[in-house]
């Protein structure tokens, strides 16, 4: 997840303080992980640098930074480009999950039961979004589905790779 | 063997239903192959595994509707394998529920008809049984389609008839094979939602087959049949 560009894009939709700021990013996108206000501050400080906002006068007021940010056209452009370009497809756990079941092939020991327990654990996990998405809001069902179709493609991938395990050991200790 | 005769065993504590060393062919083809399986009371368990591996076999097993070639069926202290087919069709009609796949409602009968008929299979009056049917209709969110046949309700629609069919009758388990594998995701989540909410709320135990890891995720403890086995029976119990 990138900071500065998602405070950018929550400028874009309107002008805002570095407090409404935190708020919103952390309702939408910091839920398990709320963001620091020093490091909203210090973000919004680099934007202004880099002449992608412009910090409006200090209004009067308590508290730390009564400033209010606005986007400048440099800013809606890199978010415009950030929007449409699409992430790097990449796999993730699935590289660890190989070298793993390898490895333990290559040193004789069980990739069976390696499976076995990542596939416990992979369950486990999901069982706990799916509560989170039973008990939660509309925002939290949607970041728990995400989770638990990735681990769903982990999952399939370990159910296919147990059903592989003998011409997989054939090959790996052939080599 | 009468009921009266069978040994009881209660097994684990709080076991209420179990399979020990199961073994059942379908003529030269194994299903099972030594499964075992305890599921304690009010629990809700997922059995999973690929196509093939004998997951429904164990279902059918446990739920009376198969009898094991060897090994042994406990339910609530007594030998299920032994009873007779009469009193297996009775504990199948008073204490368990069953939500399948597709296939179980009778489509030229309305669907307050389709769940008051276990209850008039049980003798409850007439009645009685079309008073607890609405009472399931408004609890499943279908008190609209009380007088619709069932053969012209959406599948979700008619999966929500089929577990209002299955509880109606309070079942102390519930056996579920694969009962979203025919509805969409968001419709399967519904009805999965209503499943699990609804057992919890009765205290339901349920056995729940299934070969997609996110319907197992709704279940408290995931067990993993593979090659007639149970081969995962450790597995953590998260609820």
């Amino acid at each position: 997840m990138s900071v500065p560009l998602t405070l950018l894009g929550l400028l874009e939709r309107e002008p805002s303080h570095g407090y409404d700021l935190k708020r919103d990013y952390d309702a939408y996108f910091g839920r398990s992980k709320p963001l620091p206000f020093g490091q909203v501050y210090a973000t919004l400080g680099r934007l202004a640098r880099d002449g992608k906002v412009v910090a409006a006068d200090a209004e009067p007021g308590a508290g730390p930074d009564r400033k209010r940010y606005v986007i400048t056209d440099l800013g809606v452009s890199e978010v415009e480009a950030w929007l449409t370009e699409p992430v790097e497809p990449e796999p993730h756990l699935q590289t660890v999950l190989f070298a793993k079941v390898v490895l333990a092939l290559m040193l004789g020991r069980s990739a069976e039961r390696y499976l076995d327990t990542q596939r416990a654990a992979h369950l486990q996990r999901m069982r706990e979004l799916t509560e989170i998405k039973r008990t939660g809001s509309l925002v939290d069902a949607l970041l728990a589905d995400h989770g638990l179709f990735h681990l769903e493609a982990d999952l399939r991938w370990i159910d296919v790779t147990s059903a592989r395990l003998q011409v997989l050991t054939e090959m790996v200790r052939a080599s | 063997m009468s009921a009266a005769s069978v040994p009881v065993a209660p097994g684990p504590r709080g076991c209420l239903i179990e399979a020990r060393d199961v073994y059942r062919s379908f003529g030269q083809t194994p299903a099972l192959q030594g499964a075992s399986l305890s599921v304690a009371s009010g629990e809700i368990v997922a059995i999973m595994g690929p196509s093939g591996s004998g997951k429904s076999t164990l279902l059918h097993c446990l739920a009376g509707i198969f009898e094991p070639d060897r090994g042994e069926v406990w339910f609530d202290g007594q030998r299920l394998d032994r009873l007779g087919e009469t009193k297996r069709t009775q504990l199948r009609r008073t204490a368990f529920g069953f939500v399948f796949q597709f296939g179980q409602l009778v489509p030229e009968l309305s669907a307050a008809d389709n769940i008051a008929l276990p209850l008039l299979l049980n003798r409850v009056s007439r009645k009685a049984a079309y008073k607890d049917a609405a009472s399931w209709l408004q609890r499943l969110g279908l008190d609209e389609l009380g007088a619709r046949r069932t053969g012209e309700l959406s599948g979700g629609q008619a999966q929500r008839v089929a577990l209002a069919r299955a509880l109606v009758t309070e079942p102390r388990v519930l056996f579920a094979d694969e009962p979203t594998g025919s509805l969409d995701s968001l419709t399967g989540e519904m009805v999965l939602d209503l499943l699990v909410g609804v057992a919890r709320e009765e205290g339901t135990t349920v056995v729940l087959v299934t070969h997609d890891a996110r319907v197992a995720a709704y279940a408290g403890r995931a067990v993993m049949v593979r090659d007639g086995r149970v081969t995962t029976p450790s597995d953590v119990v998260a609820r």
